[in-house]
């Protein structure tokens, strides 16, 4: 299973969960594929933020709206409340402040929506048993070149949430696009959130 | 005009100038090869702005030197250039009087709307006015008002133009002088803010002219030189009454003036689609002047591509052909351009 087909079940599980015609900001868009995506899907109306110039260049052939910005530095330029979805797809684990992050997405956003590779999954932790940082279709990069620097697993993501006045709404765990229901910190590749301020 | 009008005249493209530019945006005269449009790097046939494509208007805003009315043509009721009794312009009229052209022209519409510094200024002040009028509004390097900083610098300007023995009150036409004096220091200064630091840096550094120091006031560091260099060539042929009135137009464009300061109210009515392109080392202009255009547009609900280029050169990036720059621009008009379809 290739990493794009991944992403279209991620998106696919995100534009089930998104009210037609709703307000949707992408932190770390990319192309601007799931924008494109909802906005054919569920009539969205979205902004992306991206930092990259190939990024920003894919949005505008895409059709996308999109916004340069370093989402680290925060959201200072979007007002409280005014988007119903933050989205940030496959970014949690590559961000230097999560805390903040999150914080941000539910300050501009009635809901969040994350999704990120689950640390969990059985072939990372054997990896680990092994005594080697994971390498996998998910996890595709070496430890010493890797924008991936909170990792985490589906039970952190979680107690996370329960200490930082997050309330989980929705959640799906996935492997090679299927939904994965069965020990999910460990069979599942993949984790979707959906949630709001506690 | 570049390119053709298509049946329906629903591909044309209207590009405002900024401070010291004209109509002629790009290629050449067959008289005189050497003198290239203003934006011939990025407009014409196979370039970002496809004359292939797009029918490309230039204009001269109203008060210029290049063509259009302005303080040195006649004035009919005294048959003596109009020099002070030109009145002050602003962008919105400038704006009206574009507009006064396309009804003309027979072009209900714009496909899009593009300019660069002042010329972002009236084409975000198109998306105000004639909102119905215009499709996409491409704005680089703009601001949404000037700053203190950005008039205190066009008021040492000016002062350096009305303080010249040969201004005369603005009526040195018929005096026979101009006051090319005061207004070689007034190129000089909005020379310097069009430039970055480190853009000056490294093209001039402290670098002598002659090699070693004179200890006189004459010119010594290559920076000197170049700016007189720039300054006397810029007096040689831009008339002074039109950099005042420029540089008040200027001064004065605030859309958000009217709705407390409130730049979202200012373009509630604005529906066209947006390119904002600021960059990095603007500093007359900073990326944080566009990020407002960008918030108020957010604010309604518009569309917005908003791209932060990283680039040495300062404002004058703008003008200048840089690939990232440039793809975003031919990107945005492909698709401009498969939704006219011509």
């Amino acid at each position: 299973m290739n990493t794009r087909a991944m992403e279209r079940a991620d998106f696919r599980a995100i534009a089930h969960w998104i009210k037609p015609a709703a307000r949707v900001l992408d932190l770390g868009c990319g192309d601007g594929t799931l924008l494109r995506y909802l906005a054919d899907e569920r009539e969205s109306i979205g902004y992306g933020v991206e930092i990259d110039d190939d990024g920003i260049l894919a949005c505008v052939n895409n059709g996308v709206n999109v916004i340069q910005g370093d989402l680290e530095r925060g959201l200072s330029g979007f007002a409280d409340g005014s988007f119903d979805y933050v989205i940030l797809s496959q970014t949690l684990q590559a961000v230097r402040s999560s805390e903040r992050v999150v914080r941000e997405m539910l300050r501009v956003g009635r809901e969040g929506v994350v999704t990120f590779p689950n640390f969990g999954y059985w072939p990372n932790r054997l990896q680990v048993m092994r005594g080697k940082m994971p390498l996998s279709d998910n996890l595709p990069y070496a430890w010493f070149d890797t924008p991936n620097i909170h990792l985490c697993t589906i039970t952190d993501f979680e107690n996370f949430c329960r200490t930082h006045g997050v309330r989980i709404l929705e959640r799906i765990v996935m492997r090679d696009g299927k939904k994965v229901s069965v020990l999910p910190n460990v069979l599942g590749s993949l984790a979707v959130y959906r949630f709001e301020r506690a | 005009m570049y390119g053709a009008l298509n049946a329906d005249k629903s591909n044309a493209v209207l590009v405002c100038h900024a401070l010291n530019a004209s109509h002629h945006v790009a290629g050449y005269y067959a008289d005189d090869r050497q003198n290239i449009g203003w934006w011939d790097n990025l407009i014409g046939p196979g370039k970002p702005l496809d004359t292939n494509r797009f029918c490309v208007i230039g204009v001269n805003n109203l008060g210029g030197c290049f063509g259009s009315t302005g303080p040195s043509s006649i004035n009919p009721a005294t048959r003596k250039p109009w020099g002070a009794d030109f009145p002050v312009v602003t962008v919105e009229d400038w704006v009206t009087t574009q507009a006064r052209l396309a009804d003309q022209l027979g072009i209900q519409r714009f496909a899009a709307i593009i300019g660069g510094s002042l010329g972002a200024m009236q084409a975000l002040s198109w998306t105000i006015q004639f909102p119905e009028r215009i499709g996409h509004a491409i704005v680089i390097a703009c601001a949404p008002n000037l700053s203190a900083q950005n008039i205190a610098f066009n008021e040492v300007a000016r002062l350096a133009i009305i303080t010249d023995p040969d201004f005369h009150a603005g009526h040195y036409y018929e005096h026979g002088v101009r006051p090319t004096r005061g207004l070689r220091v007034a190129r000089m200064v909005g020379h310097i803010t069009y430039l970055s630091d480190d853009e000056m840096a490294s093209k001039f550094g402290r670098q002598l002219r002659y090699g070693k120091l004179g200890y006189t006031f004459g010119v010594e560091f290559e920076i000197e030189s170049y700016l007189r260099h720039q300054a006397e060539k810029f007096s040689g042929y831009f008339d002074a009454n039109t950099y005042l009135r420029i540089t008040k137009a200027l001064d004065y464009f605030d859309p958000a003036a009217d709705h407390g300061g409130n730049l979202s109210l200012a373009l509630e009515p604005a529906t066209a689609s947006f390119l904002v392109i600021s960059f990095t080392t603007d500093w007359r202009f900073s990326p944080e002047r566009s990020r407002e255009i960008v918030k108020a547009l957010l604010d309604n609900r518009r569309d917005v591509a908003y791209a932060e280029i990283e680039a040495p050169h300062g404002h004058d990036a703008f003008l200048l052909d840089d690939p990232r720059y440039h793809r975003l621009i031919a990107a945005y008009f492909a698709r401009i351009a498969n939704r006219v379809v011509t």
